[in-house]
């Protein structure tokens, strides 16, 4: 009988602790041990090769995309604009990272102008095709250039996850274009060590 | 010219706080996301067709912009891609939403320097060949509608 209370009190417990519970419950996909750490070597929005190291010690929120793309790219560095935002002081503990998928029209100045009007807290990266490739088959991220439009241009069809690093670089969530928000700004106070 | 100017400005004017009627179609709440560096913007409003019969939109033209394309960006399997359409239909009594991740206006080509807080003028043309034209308020990159 005794036993019995115990055991109950123990699941009440353990159900009322799940919060504190080791275990978190995250609302992205936990990709954590499925993807490699996260290194490259890229031109920053400044003119500077920069490789992962430089981001270290920040958690970091990686996007590929391109500056031509005047809809979802735009609707995606948005919705983590907002997210800084809401971060409010923690969004320096943090750096979204807008990598480039067009590095023929995409140069450090042309991104540099182009993420400064969504927020401070992103950097956008080109470099070489060869780069870019590298980086995007890190992550089995697919991007291919459409054909040529009426007056020159192109698209670029590309895959549309938000793949998070924690502060040492190591791959932990995949948040994709229908996450919420408050879905990825629950995860990112986790992975910061603040509870939400 | 310049009174032609100013009567143009008048009846931009009126059609802001007016919504304008073309074979009971209306579009309501335009607005244009700015890109640094003169990049392709993209064109947002809500189609009303208010009427008995099928409409659609078959283009827009802006004294603005060079180029002007109808868009939708699919997702294909966590793929982004976006594609060219010919047009947008508007069921009777229903409406077309073209908005962040699905139809929208590709503005190619600025004409001048275009900055947030700017309004330029988008003319829709639909399948009747009527046209309806409004001012839409362009907003930062980083608005959310």
């Amino acid at each position: 009988m005794k036993r019995a209370v115990f055991l109950t009190v123990l699941a009440a417990l353990l159900v009322l602790g799940g919060c504190s519970a080791p275990q978190h419950r995250w609302k992205l996909t936990d990709v954590r041990g499925h993807l490699p750490d996260l290194a490259f070597t890229l031109t920053d929005d400044a003119g500077k090769v920069v490789d992962a190291s430089a981001f270290r010690g920040k958690l970091v929120l990686l996007y590929f995309g391109y500056t031509h793309c005047p809809d979802v790219c735009p609707l995606t560095l948005t919705h983590l604009h907002i997210l800084m935002q809401r971060l409010g002081p923690l969004a320096d503990r943090t750096r979204v990272l807008f990598i480039s998928v067009d590095p023929a029209r995409d140069t450090p100045p042309v991104l540099h102008a182009y993420v400064d009007a969504f927020d401070p807290h992103i950097t956008g990266l080109t470099g070489t095709p060869a780069q870019i490739e590298a980086l995007a088959k890190r992550y089995r991220v697919a991007y291919n250039r459409g054909p040529t439009l009426p007056g020159g241009g192109y698209e670029v069809a590309h895959s549309a996850g938000i793949y998070i690093f924690d502060g040492r670089g190591r791959a932990r969530l995949l948040a994709t274009d229908a996450d919420p928000i408050t879905s990825i700004e629950h995860d990112v106070r986790e992975l910061l060590g603040v509870s939400p | 010219m310049n009174r032609l100017r100013r009567i143009a400005l008048a009846l931009a004017a009126t059609v802001l706080t007016v919504p304008a009627f073309a074979a009971g179609i209306t579009v309501q709440k335009p607005w244009v996301r700015w890109l640094p560096v003169g990049q392709p913007a993209a064109g947002y409003a809500t189609l009303i067709n208010s009427g008995d019969t099928p409409a659609a939109l078959v283009g827009v033209s802006s004294p603005d912009y060079g180029a002007v394309m109808l868009h939708r960006s699919l997702d294909r399997g966590g793929m982004e891609r976006m594609v060219m359409v010919n047009s947008i239909p508007l069921p009777p009594h229903g409406r077309a939403a073209l908005a962040p991740g699905g139809y929208h206006l590709m503005l190619m080509q600025p004409r001048h320097a275009i900055r947030p807080g700017q309004q330029v003028t988008l003319t829709f043309t639909f399948a009747d060949g009527s046209t309806i034209a409004v001012r839409a308020p362009v907003r930062p990159a980083n608005a959310l509608d």
